[in-house]
C-alpha cells in the first residue's frame, strides 16, 4: 500500500492503538478542564492561573497536546487517504494529499510548541 | 499505484443508514476540532497571559458571534467524545451486531444532542 508510508505508526495496528490511548488521555483532559470551569464558584484570573501553575497540570496538558499530535495525525491521515484519492481527485491526488498531510503535521507541531510557550512562557 | 478496477460501491447512490451518518459526523467533528484546537489554544494563551488579557478575552466572549463559535467547537467536542466512547465500547466486543450498531448510533446521537443543547444553554 502506497498510502501506509505516511501513517504515523507505519502499521494499522500501531495506529489503532495510538488512536485509542491518545483518545483516553484527551477525554480525561477535557473532562478535567470542563469540571474545573463548571465547578469553580467564580472563574477569576487568579484561580484560573493557579490551576495551570502546578507542575502536574502542566505535565497533563503537555501530555494532552502530544496525544493530540498523534490522534489528529492518525485521524487526518484516515480522512485524506479516503477522500483525496486518484478516484475522487484525479491524477494530482498524490501531490494534493501529501501537501495536505505536510500542512497538517506542521499545524500539529505548532500546536505542541505553542502549548509549551503558553504553559511555561506566561 | 494506478488502479483502474471498477468500483462497485458507489456511495453517492446509497441512502445512508443512521450508523453511517453517525460515523461520517464523527469524522467531520474531528476535522472541525483540528481547526478548533487553534481557537482553544488562542483562548488559553489570552486567559493565562495577564489579568488584562483575561478580562479582554471575557468581554470578547460576550459577543454573539464568539458564543456561536465556542458553541460550535464545544458541540464538535461533545459529539466526537460520545462517538469515540462508543468506539471504545465496541472495541471491547459490546454491540457489534447489526442491532447493537443501530442502538449505539441512536444512543450516540441522542446523548450528544442532549449534551449539546445543555452546553448551548450554559453558554447563553
Amino acid at each position: 500500500m502506497v498510502t501506509s508510508v505516511t501513517s504515523l505508526g507505519r502499521s494499522g495496528l500501531y495506529d489503532w492503538l495510538l488512536q485509542r490511548v491518545s483518545a483516553v488521555v484527551l477525554l480525561a483532559w477535557f473532562v478535567c478542564i470542563g469540571g474545573t470551569i463548571l465547578g469553580a464558584p467564580e472563574l477569576t484570573f487568579v484561580y484560573w492561573k493557579s490551576v495551570f501553575s502546578g507542575t502536574a497540570m502542566r505535565i497533563f496538558t503537555l501530555l494532552a497536546l502530544v496525544s493530540l499530535f498523534a490522534h489528529a495525525w492518525v485521524g487526518m491521515w484516515s480522512v485524506v487517504t479516503d477522500y483525496l484519492t486518484e478516484r475522487m481527485m484525479g491524477p494530482r491526488a498524490v501531490v494534493l494529499r501529501l501537501t495536505v498531510q505536510v500542512v497538517c503535521v506542521i499545524v500539529l507541531f505548532s500546536y505542541v510548541v505553542w502549548g509549551v510557550q503558553i504553559l511555561w512562557g506566561n | 499505484m494506478s488502479d483502474n478496477r471498477p468500483v462497485n460501491l458507489d456511495i453517492g447512490t446509497i441512502s445512508f443508514p443512521l450508523p453511517a451518518i453517525a460515523s461520517i459526523t464523527h469524522r467531520i467533528s474531528g476535522v472541525i476540532l483540528f481547526v478548533g484546537v487553534g481557537v482553544l489554544l488562542w483562548m488559553l494563551d489570552a486567559s493565562l497571559a495577564s489579568q488584562a488579557s483575561f478580562d479582554e478575552l471575557m468581554s470578547t466572549l460576550q459577543s454573539p458571534l464568539a458564543k456561536l463559535v465556542i458553541w460550535g467547537i464545544v458541540a464538535a467536542l461533545i459529539y466526537h467524545s460520545i462517538a469515540g466512547i462508543k468506539h471504545l465500547i465496541m472495541d471491547m466486543g459490546v454491540g457489534e451486531t447489526l442491532e447493537g450498531g443501530q442502538l449505539g448510533a441512536k444512543l450516540t446521537v441522542g446523548i450528544s444532542t442532549v449534551l449539546i443543547i445543555l452546553a448551548g444553554l450554559w453558554i447563553w
